[in-house]
């Protein structure tokens, strides 16, 4: 009786996690049925259009990976100093512990109030308008807990007796982390920045928040450029009435997929090349 | 030597800078909400605002009260949870406590990919496949409804739910269940009456936080729940969330400095004030626990 209902108990929460996978396996069938027929170079090719089938991605796509290389330009030397000084020299200060419960707590703020912050500070108090720069700046505020994290955990791996090693041979502290520390942590810290990167890339409410929504049929040629991306063109997409314009979406959402996929792609090589270096 | 010494000391103050930029950002998201609900606060009295059962800002007979919009998002958080809290409690048991630890390398890295996709394709999926599939046996079921984002935004949320309980539950010591099998107790038994009470401040933990996800997700709720404020706790019919208002205004065009205009931050102050209280008992719980098993 006892086995019998451990073993119902096992296959109950067995059944769960089945459950959880199939819905996956479903969206992925979904999208891949509505909006598989629309892939196709012309579709990457154009621009946004009235018409659906002569609608493409290339507008939003250029934008989004504008938005995301600058964000990552933003959020790496931010994030890596910031997670340097909590994890290297501020450890056991009071004002850096509560620094650290900041963090956490920020990881959790729904993504649209930074995209409220990004409206009051960057479009409207700093003047940068509905640009890239404001948008990306938005999102590297976004990402930056995660960075942090990441790089601390990257930190951490470091091994003491190497920093040791260093000081004894005279290095200052700054010399030590600079010349010794950094390098070792670097396959995890790039890891970590291109996952938050793949992310931030997702993000829809923030930068509809900041209003980076209009209909803006080019792609951006800088970083003062008004824009869209790719995840605001397919809930554009999405919102409309006709069919075609949902498959429209669905193709959208492939070639996002397929950045996603590409990014942690590049996120598992740069991880795998630097530690084989490392052991050589 | 002195420049050396000199230059350490700027590092060391730049590094500082960075990591207070965190602090920095608190700062300024509660400024600039409550600079803009402050100013809304003058025109609407707070007692409107917090107690009044219509919102119509963008009606010419305008009321602002926030009750529909937060029984909205309450709405459709409550049937996420309902969703994932079990699930996720239970994939967490069945991955911590049963699972081969091959299985289990396997299939979280997956069950994780869930947490990747990015919230506008959840809302895609909700809108074009959930809902049709609900509705083919719930026929009153409208094409805008609470259940099915809720139900997808559970789906969501499930690995947050599951990872985080399974930290809790691998961090018990494995004497605790050690002493429960040794006293004839099955593997179930184990897992429900010693390992998840163990767990218990770290498994709410995960709760809370996932309770926050909920209501601060956006996507999903702009896309397939409709933008009818509406204060119902009918999961079938178009409602609105806090969240999803914040986005229908914004795609508007608005203009800065007017009172519909304030509204988005009035709104967007009370789900700061609502995910971060539920954010910080999230992370005191986490840390009681940790104290525990050190």
């Amino acid at each position: 009786m006892k086995k019998q209902a451990d073993l119902l108990f096992q296959i109950l929460s067995l059944a769960t996690l089945i459950i959880a996978l199939a819905a996956l396996g479903a969206l992925v069938y979904d999208i891949f049925v509505d909006g598989g027929s629309r892939l196709s170079l012309s579709f990457l090719m154009n621009t946004g259009s009235r018409n659906a089938e002569e609608a493409g991605v290339y507008h939003a796509l250029m934008g989004s990976i504008w938005v995301i290389a600058l964000t990552g330009l933003l959020a790496l030397p931010i994030g890596v100093a910031a997670a340097i000084y909590l994890e290297e020299y501020g450890t056991r200060s009071r004002l850096a512990r509560f620094i650290e419960l900041n963090i956490a707590n920020l990881a959790a703020v729904p993504s649209i109030i930074y995209g409220l912050l990004g409206l009051g500070l960057f479009v409207r108090l700093m003047g940068m308008g509905q640009s890239v720069m404001a948008g990306a700046a938005t999102l590297a505020l976004l990402a930056l807990p995660v960075v942090i994290l990441s790089t601390r955990e990257a930190l951490r791996t470091v091994p003491s007796s190497i920093r040791e090693g260093s000081y004894a041979l005279g290095a200052t502290k700054w010399q030590t982390i600079w010349n010794q520390v950094l390098p070792m942590a670097l396959p995890g810290v790039l890891t970590g920045l291109i996952l938050a990167l793949s992310r931030a890339i997702g993000e829809t409410a923030p930068l509809i928040t900041i209003g980076a929504l209009t209909y803006i049929p080019f792609a951006p040629d800088s970083v003062w450029s008004k824009f869209t991306v790719l995840p605001i063109q397919i809930f554009n997409w999405v919102s409309r009435p006709q069919a075609e314009f949902k498959a429209n979406a669905a193709a959208g959402i492939l070639v996002l997929l397929a950045l996603l996929l590409s990014m942690n792609a590049i996120a598992i090589i740069v991880r795998d090349r630097f530690q084989r270096r490392g052991r050589a | 030597m002195i420049t050396t010494r000199a230059l350490e000391w700027i590092i060391e103050r730049l590094l500082f800078l960075c990591a207070a930029l965190s602090v920095l950002t608190t700062g300024g998201i509660i400024f600039v909400l409550a600079f803009e609900t402050y100013e809304f606060l003058l025109e609407v009295p707070v007692i409107e605002f917090l107690t009044g059962t219509e919102w119509t800002p963008l009606f010419a007979n305008r009321h602002f009260g926030v009750l529909p919009l937060v029984a909205g998002t309450m709405l459709v958080s409550v049937i996420a949870m309902v969703v994932a809290l079990p699930m996720g409690l239970l994939a967490a048991v069945y991955l911590s406590e049963y699972a081969p630890s091959g299985f289990r390398r396997v299939v979280k890295p997956i069950l994780e990919l869930l947490a990747g996709v990015p919230t506008v394709v959840y809302g895609y999926f909700a809108l074009t496949f959930v809902t049709p599939l609900l509705q083919s046996f719930l026929p009153t079921l409208s094409g805008f409804n609470a259940l099915s984002p809720g139900l997808v935004m559970g789906l969501m949320i499930l690995p947050l739910v599951s990872s985080l309980s399974e930290d809790a539950m691998r961090a018990v010591p494995n004497g605790l269940r050690e002493g429960s099998y040794a006293l004839g107790a099955t593997r179930m038994q184990t897992a429900l009456k010693v390992v998840v009470p163990a767990a218990f401040s770290g498994i709410t933990a995960a709760f809370i936080l996932a309770a926050s996800r909920a209501i601060g997700e956006t996507m999903i709720v702009a896309i397939a729940a409709g933008q009818q404020p509406r204060l119902t706790g009918n999961p079938f019919v178009p409602i609105e969330t806090m969240t999803a208002y914040i986005v229908q205004v914004s795609l508007g065009d608005t203009p800065q400095g007017t009172l519909e205009y304030r509204t988005i931050f009035a709104v967007g102050m009370l789900l700061f004030i609502m995910t971060f209280g539920l954010n910080l008992v999230s992370t005191w719980l986490r840390e009681r626990f940790r104290e525990e098993y050190a």
